[in-house]
């Protein structure tokens, strides 16, 4: 059953990974991503990594790939001409894959485990704890200094961000939270004694 | 983990600085707080420079070896550290006259500093990875500061695309390396390899990774992107990425191939040798029809990662002393240059043009002066300093038995020269007729021109007891 499971997903992946490359339409290519995506996430629930599968789904799939979407939507991209342009440089980068491609098969034909690497592949391995407890000591534990930095490396995309979009419009009517707490009936009112029959 | 914690106070103590300098300008409004916190945190860098420099030399391993903290991280990190607040202490003026000057811009660059003392720091090819990212997404945001300027836009989406590219590359090579070792510590890379024979798939992660650094020191054929991004990001900011990021991707460099793959010296040596072959002959050729003198800088700042590249080359500790050697010059030389380039200006506006430069020594016999001592140690013109950083890795090449590296050296040294003279003849053979420049007034950018040009003179002397430091650098880092 699971090695049925474990090909069915598989193939899912690839022909998911395939079709976003080739398929004409951009909006379908994110829809094949989203279904590689949680293909790949069946393989994790195999393998007994159930956290990571939900990380991959809620993030990748609930966030990524339909920020994606709206991108592919919004930005209205001639995918068309851009393909024209990269089929003139086909010939080139088809000869440099194959290069590298045959390398690959030379690297992974003369695969051999190294005793030591395969000692310590065995020891990350967590038996007795909850998969999600396991990477949380990792993480906060062991990869602490990895784990700060990388939130200090979201602090500089946000400041980015900010830095290259954020204008001062003249134009525009703001909110001062400052002056509208220091308002007091005294100010915000004036009062006015109206004699019957004039108005102001 | 509280000994840990102390290994990376100053990291620590610059990102908090950052951090807080971020609440601060939030707090004052806008940009009323950016120059002051300009000087704040080049003065910062200088403690912090004079705080690491004076530690115990000792080698510390931090974070299960994650960090390490030895002689040639802190040589690294001293250079990479004044660097830093030199460029910041020279952008300071420019910067502020052209409305450029924004609160993020320091805040942007010490966080771009503590990615680069992660990097030299790595003991880890995640630490690696982490270090290196941080470094580059604040150079990317303050390569398009500018955002008006269709160039200095184009020089960030540029410098982002081609970065994440490369960032690709060294990914792949270190999940490579990864699976080939079983460990992402360099530490333990190191002993897989202790037999001598490197399997072909750990070869093959090498190559990406160095892929990816040659990208980080725009050596070629990574080097694409340097003129363009040279050219369209303000000029500080130019000076910014001609100096501090070089001698951290340099460091790191160094720091993969002898801590990870120092048993595979000859495996590497070769790829190392014909990038920085390829680097110095294109770098001395390709600025020879450049009359923008950004761009020129670009090349020539591809053809001197090509001579630090032979010192790595040779794959000795005497190669790697060279490099630091050569790379503390190679700074020193960078911020004289470019506060001679950030003074160039006629009406206000900044010129960049080579040819503006004519019979330049007329109007200003002592800045003149001075960029001609820095273009002869640029060019490796013998009195200067910059003759004896070139002699050094030149040695250290000869030594490491590669002597016809050594002779290419020569060869595109000589080529470079050309350009460097080209401009001196402009300054004092140039056409009378022509337009000139304004003499740019500037205290701090005037200063940092004499006590750059001064340096390379006198620095011949003892070097200013750089080449002690760099020796125990390298001592600490290579160990066979």
């Amino acid at each position: 059953m699971s090695v049925f499971a474990f090909y069915l997903f598989a193939i899912s992946v690839i022909a998911g990974g395939l079709f976003t490359v080739i398929s004409r339409n951009p909006v379908h290519s994110v829809l094949w991503l989203i279904l590689s995506f949680l293909s790949a996430a069946g393989l994790f629930v195999l393998l007994g990594a159930e956290f990571v599968a939900m990380l991959l789904i809620i993030v990748y799939v609930g966030a990524v790939a339909v920020l994606f979407l709206f991108v592919v939507m919004m930005l209205d991209v001639d995918f068309a001409e851009l393909k024209a342009e990269m089929a003139r440089y086909m010939p080139l980068a088809l000869l440099i894959g194959l290069v590298i491609l045959m390398q690959f098969v030379l690297a992974f034909g003369a695969w051999e485990s190294n005793a030591a690497a395969e000692g310590l592949r065995l020891q990350t391995i967590p038996v007795d704890r909850h998969n999600t407890e396991a990477l949380g000591l990792i993480l906060y534990d062991q990869y602490f200094l990895l784990f700060q930095l990388s939130g200090l490396i979201l602090l500089v995309a946000m400041i980015g961000a900010i830095v290259l979009t954020l204008r001062h419009r003249k134009d525009v009517k703001r909110q001062d939270p400052v002056a509208q707490m220091m308002r007091d009936p005294a100010k915000a009112m004036e009062l006015r004694d109206v004699k019957s029959g004039q108005g102001l | 983990m509280s000994a840990d914690l102390t290994l990376i106070l100053p990291e620590i103590v610059l990102a908090a600085f950052a951090i807080l300098g971020l609440l601060g300008a939030v707090y004052t409004g806008k940009d009323a707080l950016a120059p002051a916190l300009t000087w704040a945190t080049s003065a910062l860098f200088v403690l912090v420079a004079l705080w690491v420099g004076l530690a115990e030399p000792e080698t510390h391993y931090g974070f299960g070896g994650m960090f390490i903290d030895d002689s040639f991280a802190r040589f690294a990190k001293v250079t990479l550290l004044l660097s830093a607040a030199a460029v910041l202490a020279m952008s300071e003026g420019y910067m502020s006259n052209r409305g450029l000057l924004r609160f993020e811009y320091p805040v942007l660059v010490t966080l771009a500093v503590v990615g680069m003392m992660m990097m030299v720091s790595a003991g880890d090819l995640m630490s690696l990875y982490m270090g290196l990212e941080l470094q580059s997404l604040a150079l990317y945001v303050v390569a398009s500061l500018r955002r008006d300027s269709i160039k200095s836009t184009e020089a960030g989406l540029k410098y982002f695309v081609l970065g994440a590219l490369s960032s690709g590359l060294l990914l792949y090579g270190a999940s490579l390396v990864y699976g080939y070792s079983g460990t992402t510590l360099f530490s333990g890379i190191i002993q897989t390899t202790v037999s001598g024979d490197v399997s072909i798939g750990l070869l093959l992660g090498l190559v990406f990774l160095i892929s990816g650094l040659a990208f980080k020191v725009s050596a070629v054929p990574f080097h694409m992107w340097t003129p363009d991004v040279y050219e369209g990001a303000p000029t500080p900011i130019t000076a910014f990425f001609a100096t501090a990021p070089k001698v951290a991707a340099m460091a790191l460099f160094a720091r993969l191939l002898h801590d990870a793959f120092g048993n595979a010296v000859s495996d590497w040596q070769q790829v190392v040798a014909l990038i920085s072959v390829l680097s110095m002959f294109l770098g001395g050729i390709a600025a020879i029809g450049q009359n923008n003198i950004k761009r020129l800088m670009a090349y020539s700042s591809i053809a001197h990662m090509g001579y630090a590249l032979m010192g790595l080359a040779a794959g000795t500790v005497l190669g790697v002393q060279a490099m630091l050697v050569y790379l503390a010059i190679y700074v020193t030389m960078n911020v004289g240059t470019f506060a001679f380039i950030l003074m160039m200006e006629r009406d206000g506006q900044p010129v960049v043009d080579v040819t503006s430069l004519n019979m330049y020594s007329k109007r200003e016999p002592g800045k003149a002066l001075a960029m001609l001592v820095l273009l002869f140690s640029l060019a490796g013109v013998p009195p200067m300093l910059g003759f004896f950083g070139k002699l050094y890795v030149l040695r250290a090449a000869y030594d490491g038995g590669l002597a016809w590296l050594a002779i290419a050296g020569v060869i595109a040294s000589v080529i470079g020269a050309f350009y460097y003279l080209r401009i001196v003849f402009y300054m004092y053979f140039g056409d009378e007729n022509a337009q000139g420049l304004d003499g740019g007034k500037s205290p701090v950018l005037w200063g940092f021109l004499m006590a750059s040009a001064v340096v390379m003179v006198l620095g011949i002397v003892n070097m200013f007891g750089v080449e002690g430091a760099a020796a125990a650098a390298a001592a600490s880092l290579v160990v066979n």
